[in-house]
This record gives C-alpha cells, sequence and structure tokens, in this order.
C-alpha cells in the first residue's frame, strides 16, 4: 500500500510542470557545479587574464579585478552555495528533530523547558542573531555552516513536536505502548517514519533560506572568505560603484544564480507539499 | 482577557531576561571591545585602566548583573565608542526605522492581500500561476541583490533616484525629498513581504472557500461579489492577522540589510556597526529592544484574535 502511496505523490509531482522544469534546471546547475573541474579549465583562485576584462571567447563571463576567470569562480561558488545549504539544513534539521520528538514523546516539564527555549530562540531577530553569531566567530566556511545550523532548528523541532503530539493519539502507537515496546522502538521505528514527510517538505525551505543568508552574510563581509568564492562574496565587489555600473559581468550572473537556485528549490518544495498532501492545493 | 493579557506579560519577564543573558554570553565569547583598542600607539596601562572603567576586568557573571541593574533603573548605558547614552543612540535611531518598516508593511501587505485572495478566488487559471510565480520570485530574490539592480537602474542608468540615505544634505529633509529617498528600500522589503505572504493567505482563502458556510452562502445566490466580501474576507481576517504578527520580527531583522545598502539612519546601521565595532551596551541595547517589540507583537496578535473571532476565549 506504502508503494502504490509514494507512486501516487510521484505522479502529482509530475503533473506540477513548474516543478519539473526547476528540477531540470537544478539539475543541471548541480552537475555544473559538481563537474566544475572537468567544464572550466581554469582555476577559480589563480590569475588567467586581464584586470576586469569583459566576456569573450576564452573567459565566458569575463575576469574580476585582479584577472581570475569569473566563470569558473562561479561555478565553484555554487559548490560553496550548495554545500553550505546542505550541511547548515542536515544540522538544523537533525538538532530539530530530536528535540521535537524529546519534547512531543516525553511530554510534562521537559516539553515546557525545551519548547520555552525553541520560542525563546524563534523571539529573536534573526539576522541579528546570525549577525552577532558571525562576529564572535572567526568568519568562514565552517563557522557559516555552523552558524546558519544552529539557528534554523526552531520551526522544525516544533513542526515534529505537533507531529509526534498527534501520532501519539493514534492506535497504532497506542497498541505499541500496550504492548510494552521499548521506548526506543517506538520513537524511532513507529514515530519517526510517520513525520519524515512534512520534515522533508519543510527542509527544502530550510536548504532555500539557508543559501539566502550564506549570500547575504558573505555578501555583508561576514560569511565565506575570499579567496574561496561564494555566490555572496562575488556580489561583494559591486559595493563599489565602479563595479555597480561598467562591469556588470562581475556581479549579475551571481545574482542571478542565486536567485534561480533559490526559486527552483522553493518550487520544488511547493510541488512535494501538493504531492504529499493533496489537500492542499 | 485581562487576565490573559496579565499571564503572558509575566510570562514575558523571564523570556526577555534569558534573551539578554544568551546575548551577553554571546557577547562576551566575541572577545574583548578593547581589542579594537589596542594598537602601538596605546600603552598596555593605558587599557587596563580603560578596562577598569568600563567593568570589564569583572568576572562576566558580575558584568552582566550591574548591566541587569542598570537597566532596571532605566539606564542602558553608555556607548564605548561615542559615550553617548544608549537610550538617547537609540531614540535618534528608531524614528527613521519606523517609518521604514511602517510603510513598507503597508505596502507589502497591501499589495499581498488582494492578490492572495485574487489568486485563491481564479485558483488554477492562468492569472492565479502567474500571481503565484511572483511570489515565489519575491520571496527568493536576495534583498541585497534586488537592492543593487534598483541602484543600477534608477540611480546609475536613469538618475532618477538618490541612492542612499533619508534626505539630501543640506535641505534639512522635506516631505518629498524624503519620499524620494524612501522609494528604493521600501520596493526591497515590500516586494519581499508581499512574496512570502501572498502563498500564504492564498491558501488561507482556499480553505476558506471549501467551508460549508461559504457553499450555503454561493447557494443561496446572493452573487459572487457578496460571498466573496462579505463572507471569505471576514473569516480570512484571522490568518492575515497571523501574517501581520509574523512581519514584524522578520522586518526588524530584514532591515539591517536594507538600511546597510541605502545607508537609512536607522536602528539596523546602528546595529551593524556596534557589532563590528563590538559596542556591548549598544548591541545589548538594541537586543533587548527587539526583544521587547517581538513579545510585544505576539501579544498583540493574540489580543487581535480574540477581537476578530468571537469564539476564541482566553
Amino acid at each position: 500500500m506504502r508503494n502504490a502511496m509514494n507512486q501516487q505523490a510521484f505522479q502529482r509531482f509530475r503533473r506540477h510542470k513548474a516543478a519539473m522544469v526547476c528540477l531540470l534546471i537544478l539539475t543541471i546547475i548541480v552537475l555544473t557545479a559538481l563537474f566544475a573541474p572537468l567544464i572550466t579549465p581554469y582555476s577559480p583562485v589563480k590569475i588567467s587574464g586581464g584586470f576586469s576584462a569583459p566576456p569573450d571567447a576564452s573567459h565566458w563571463l569575463g575576469t574580476d579585478q585582479i584577472g581570475r576567470d569569473m566563470f569558473s569562480r562561479l561555478l565553484y561558488a555554487v559548490r560553496i552555495s550548495l554545500m553550505v545549504g546542505a550541511l547548515a539544513t542536515g544540522i538544523s534539521t537533525l538538532v530539530g528533530v530530536l528535540l521535537g520528538l524529546i519534547a512531543g514523546y516525553l511530554g510534562g516539564w521537559v516539553d515546557r523547558a525545551l519548547m520555552g527555549f525553541t520560542d525563546m530562540v524563534m523571539s529573536f531577530p534573526y539576522i541579528l542573531l546570525i549577525l552577532v553569531a558571525a562576529a564572535i566567530f572567526e568568519p568562514g566556511l565552517w563557522s557559516i555552516i555552523l552558524i546558519l545550523g544552529f539557528v534554523d532548528w526552531p520551526g522544525v523541532a516544533r513542526l515534529v513536536r505537533g507531529n509526534v503530539l498527534s501520532l501519539k493519539e493514534t492506535n497504532f502507537i497506542k497498541g505499541d505502548i500496550a504492548a510494552g515496546m521499548p521506548r526506543r522502538f517506538i520513537l524511532f521505528s513507529e514515530i519517526l517514519p510517520n513525520t519524515i514527510a512534512p520534515v522533508l517538505i519543510y527542509a527544502t525551505s530550510v536548504f532555500a533560506v539557508s543559501i539566502l543568508d550564506e549570500a547575504a552574510l558573505s555578501f555583508l563581509g561576514m560569511g565565506v572568505q575570499p579567496p574561496t568564492p561564494s555566490l555572496g562574496n562575488i556580489l561583494n565587489g559591486a559595493e563599489s560603484i565602479s563595479i555597480l555600473t561598467g562591469k556588470p559581468w562581475l556581479w549579475l550572473p551571481a545574482g542571478i544564480l542565486i536567485m534561480t537556485l533559490v526559486v527552483c528549490i522553493n518550487f520544488i518544495g511547493d510541488a512535494l507539499r501538493d504531492a504529499m498532501d493533496p489537500r492542499n492545493g | 482577557m485581562l487576565r490573559y493579557i496579565f499571564k503572558k506579560l509575566l510570562l514575558a519577564v523571564p523570556v526577555l531576561l534569558g534573551i539578554t543573558l544568551i546575548d551577553y554570553l554571546l557577547m562576551s565569547a566575541a572577545g574583548s571591545p578593547l581589542d579594537m583598542l589596542a594598537g602601538p600607539r596605546i600603552t598596555q596601562s593605558a587599557i587596563a585602566v580603560k578596562a577598569a572603567k568600563l567593568g570589564l576586568s569583572r568576572p562576566i557573571w558580575e558584568q552582566y548583573i550591574l548591566w541587569l541593574q542598570q537597566v532596571l533603573q532605566g539606564n542602558l548605558g553608555y556607548s564605548y565608542k561615542s559615550y553617548q547614552p544608549v537610550a538617547q543612540l537609540i531614540g535618534s535611531h528608531v524614528a527613521p526605522t519606523l517609518l521604514l518598516m511602517g510603510v513598507s508593511l503597508l505596502v507589502g501587505l497591501l499589495l499581498a492581500i488582494p492578490s492572495g485572495i485574487y489568486s485563491a478566488v481564479h485558483r488554477y487559471q492562468k492569472r492565479d500561476y502567474a500571481i503565484v510565480a511572483v511570489s515565489f520570485l519575491g520571496s527568493s530574490i536576495p534583498s541585497f541583490f534586488m537592492a543593487l539592480l534598483l541602484i543600477f537602474l534608477f540611480t546609475v542608468r536613469l538618475g532618477w533616484l538618490p541612492s542612499g540615505g533619508m534626505a539630501t544634505a543640506g535641505t534639512g529633509g522635506n516631505f518629498w525629498d524624503v519620499a524620494q529617498h524612501m522609494i528604493m528600500p521600501v520596493t526591497v522589503l515590500s516586494f519581499s513581504i508581499a512574496g512570502s505572504n501572498i502563498r500564504y493567505i492564498r491558501s488561507a482563502v482556499l480553505e476558506i472557500l471549501e467551508t460549508d458556510y461559504l457553499r450555503t452562502a454561493t447557494a443561496k445566490g446572493i452573487g459572487r461579489f457578496l460571498v466573496i466580501n462579505r463572507h471569505a474576507l471576514r473569516n480570512a481576517l484571522l490568518p492575515i492577522i497571523t501574517v501581520i504578527g509574523m512581519q514584524i520580527p522578520v522586518l526588524f531583522g530584514g532591515a539591517v540589510i536594507v538600511e546597510q545598502l541605502f545607508s537609512w539612519p536607522g536602528l539596523g546601521l546602528l546595529t551593524m556597526n556596534a557589532i563590528i565595532g563590538r559596542d556591548y551596551p549598544v548591541v545589548m541595547g538594541v537586543c533587548l529592544l527587539s526583544g521587547v517589540v517581538v513579545l510585544a507583537s505576539n501579544l498583540l496578535t493574540d489580543v487581535a484574535y480574540a477581537m476578530a473571532d468571537p469564539t476564541i476565549r482566553y
């Protein structure tokens, strides 16, 4: 029966045309980023041409202020953005699921304490928290991943807790409890699999938000540090007026890439939601 | 109702304490603000004197208690940088931010609410897809990229709008001047507000459209206009209130980047400079203020909820 349900969901997903197009675009972007060393002959951090040369046949998107190939910098930047997004989402989902499971299943004062803490983190202006955290740690790739990972979890925790609370009222969980099943089995083999779908859907939006946040932080100079290219720190150059006005190849492609990535991820998340929960259109 | 509000206010105290404590610990971990002073021109003993004067030589928990005592007496402390009282600094920066946030919220909601409802009513038609696509764009475009695009287009290419600040120097800021400076930052903020809320309002209205009482209203034959504007809109008020409540903390943070880009002289710019310069008293003051704003907007949302829906009793 599970299989039939999955197949139905898959068919509903495929009917979502925009999402299918987005899936295709995203696949192309991911593959070009993954195989970047095979696609571009230039290193993203080595000088290979003139200063700020406009696009031509050898440098498809021109070169930056110190002569590095922009096309290869963009490809490697997408790698960084996707990695930050994926790892930050992984961490926050893991933390959120664990806390949500514990709070929902144990209830009582544990629940109250955990949810109180969750509310506290949530009632903090998000960007402010990230900025304060980014100011503390040495700016860099790994601190960004950890900061975003440990800031994004409250939404997941609430979602999972809500699901656990409603699952606890179902007969099959009550049956497990009555049969004296071990707590770990109930939590991880019975409750967790039944709350995976909404968590996955939620995770796609966290993924999109993480990519945006990394870009914003790096843009402000508090994220990924040059020479490592990231979509945000490439755009940082456009704060200088001569680049903004005269050299659009240095900032326009990076911005368009971020937008495309995030729009596509959001559309796919939306289609997943439709596919898994047909009642909401 | 009054009892509920009172209970909520009491609950806000430990939350605020928690927020400030977390802030304080984070900031102490960030390093001493005195690092910013260090250099060849300042001696070790001068730094020690400064540390003693600012109370930085004491243990962290003692510093926090001292800060708390000050706050309870209504004193937010003094900036390490400009030596101005923090309350005064915040006071002089809060008005521009409120202006920017208020106008952006208004414009954003004026865009989002009608288009969300329109989109729900015309579900699965081309115009519905178009609105949903625009809303995805609104929530996906990084605010700084949109700001750069606007500056590129309207300041550099067309020369229509000023690129930053709140008023042209020397004019003292009359209404039209400030309005011109506001167009681009408000566009960026309200587009992202509209983008993230259209879909939310759309799905809330869709849910209402499927209820029995609306089917009854339609069956009565009172016409589509009345069905939507009298019956559906009133019930859509609840999700719309939630949306407004959720936007306030988001706006408070989102203004940081936009203010930075357009050099808008508001709280965001003040905060950013304070964070970079490790001006603890200022950062603590802003964090406390934002915590109060968020908790107050949560409470207001609850109260507005109860007023809009007579079946809710606290």
